[in-house]
């Protein structure tokens, strides 16, 4: 009895011991691979407008004249609190002016900072894990061409026990995942425009509905979901219920037209504003892919 | 009772105006609402070209951006009295905020009129310049959707 008790409690540190060894924040970006690349800050911005950043990282109600002030402070509601999006602009203490293109490498695609610490998945890694590390080496050459803002990052509004970031280990161990979505084969342009969309695009971090612990359902891959501020859903973008076709979606990511002349709305027309600075051939590629994409049901009316 | 069916009818095409003909601010509501589906037939035949749905037809996208440019010059201030929000009228999704100090109503404005202005050129000159407008319109008509309009 009291050996098996024993044998219980080594059981339980070994567990423990495991638990906090496997929710460590790991930065595993290798130097050597980073160092191989060299940096295009001209490409970076294209990475850049793919990805979105300014749309989440521009102070509130600030809109884009001239090279964007990274200066964070939006605030993202969610069911675990409120997300304040950080500055990122090129002040080495406010913001991440004195990142390398490694430290922004493990932020991007392990969601660790270069202290070591776990981030709320607010910051879509979740997608940006897809990112390649070129693109990130030119990224980071393009945020050192942005102006530098002074103005402190404000704490997220969190309740206990999302508090706790340690916790992130385990989301991230269920939920953070970097192979595709949508798998088999691919034209090279649909594979680009998986690219853009399940990666750089984080499409399916609106578009894909959530499990109670705020992982994206693979199996509803860009089926809809509700708005993360709780107003309205966004829309089901697989061919289960999007029926445009793919010039439609591609005028829809150029000037912002719906097949029916209404325009973007709210997050979307940031995202439309990004999309249209980017190549042609990068519109076509989304519209290509998102025909691949697995049919979902459309989601039943709410009465 | 035949006309009312008929008038009924005839709002169905506009998007949340189930109820547009009742509650305060109802003909200002109908008359934007159907000022903003003028621009969008109009947009429309543009756009089909734009996207090679239809032939470029360079008689028809002058008259469709001259109809365009037509109705971005209308003044139509009077149809947007203060309160008529969506709080107020149900078929309605204007924000409060387009009545908020600094709006810059004017400037969104005058920026569908230059874009429309620019469009007027560019669309009986040919496809590529037509397409090159588009985007400066889609810009005009988001600048006040995302301010001004609840999301659905």
């Amino acid at each position: 009895m009291r050996k098996s008790g024993i044998a219980l409690l080594g059981l339980i540190a070994l567990t423990a011991a495991a638990a906090w060894v496997l929710t460590a924040p790991a930065a595993p970006v290798p130097e050597a691979r980073i160092a191989a690349l060299t940096p295009d800050a001209r490409h970076g911005e294209q990475v850049f407008l793919a990805g979105g950043c300014a749309s989440c990282h521009l102070a509130p109600g600030a809109t884009v004249e001239g090279p964007p002030i990274l200066s964070g402070g939006q605030a993202f509601p969610s069911d675990f609190g409120t997300f304040i999006a950080p500055n990122i602009s090129n002040d080495p203490v406010a913001g991440i002016g004195v990142w390398s293109a490694r430290e922004l490498a493990n932020a991007m695609l392990h969601g660790v900072s270069p202290e070591g610490r776990h981030y709320y998945p607010a910051f879509p890694y979740a997608s940006y894990a897809r990112t390649s590390l070129r693109d990130v080496v030119d990224l980071r050459a393009y945020l050192a061409t942005l102006p530098a803002s002074s103005q402190p990052s404000g704490a997220h509004q969190l309740g206990f026990p999302f508090t706790l970031r340690r916790g992130i280990g385990i989301w991230k161990l269920l939920y953070l995942n970097p192979d595709w979505v949508v798998d088999g084969p691919l034209t090279p342009e649909e594979t680009r425009g998986r690219y853009l969309v399940e990666g750089l695009g984080h499409c399916g971090e609106c578009h894909t509905p959530r499990t109670p612990l705020g992982g994206m359902e693979r199996s509803h891959w860009l089926g809809g979901a509700p708005s993360p501020d709780g107003k309205g859903r966004t829309p089901n973008l697989t061919p289960g219920q999007l029926k445009w076709s793919a010039p439609e979606i591609v005028e829809y990511l150029t000037t912002g037209f719906t097949p029916d002349y209404d325009t973007a709305g709210g997050h979307m027309a940031a995202v439309v504003a990004n999309f249209a600075e980017l190549p042609d051939a990068d519109r076509a590629a989304v519209a290509a892919y998102l025909k691949k994409v697995p049919a979902v049901a459309p989601a039943p009316a709410v009465p | 009772m035949k006309a009312l069916v008929i008038a009924t009818l005839g709002l169905l095409p506009l998007a949340g105006s189930a109820l547009a003909e009742e509650g305060p601010f109802a003909s200002q509501v109908e008359a934007r609402q159907g000022i903003m589906r003028y621009y969008a037939v109009n947009i429309g035949t543009l756009g089909a070209m734009a996207k090679g749905e239809a032939p470029y037809d360079a008689a028809a996208a002058k008259v469709a951006a001259d109809a365009l440019a037509g109705g971005a010059s209308l003044d139509t201030s009077m149809l947007w009295p203060k309160g008529s929000d969506k709080d107020a009228h149900p078929g309605t999704a204007a924000l409060p905020a387009l009545w908020a100090d600094g709006a810059d109503v004017g400037g969104k404005a005058k920026q569908l009129r230059d874009a429309a202005a620019a469009m007027q050129a560019a669309a009986p000159a040919g496809l590529d310049q037509l397409r090159g407008a588009m985007k400066g319109v889609g810009d005009a008509c988001a600048a006040c959707h995302k301010d001004f309009r609840a999301e659905s």
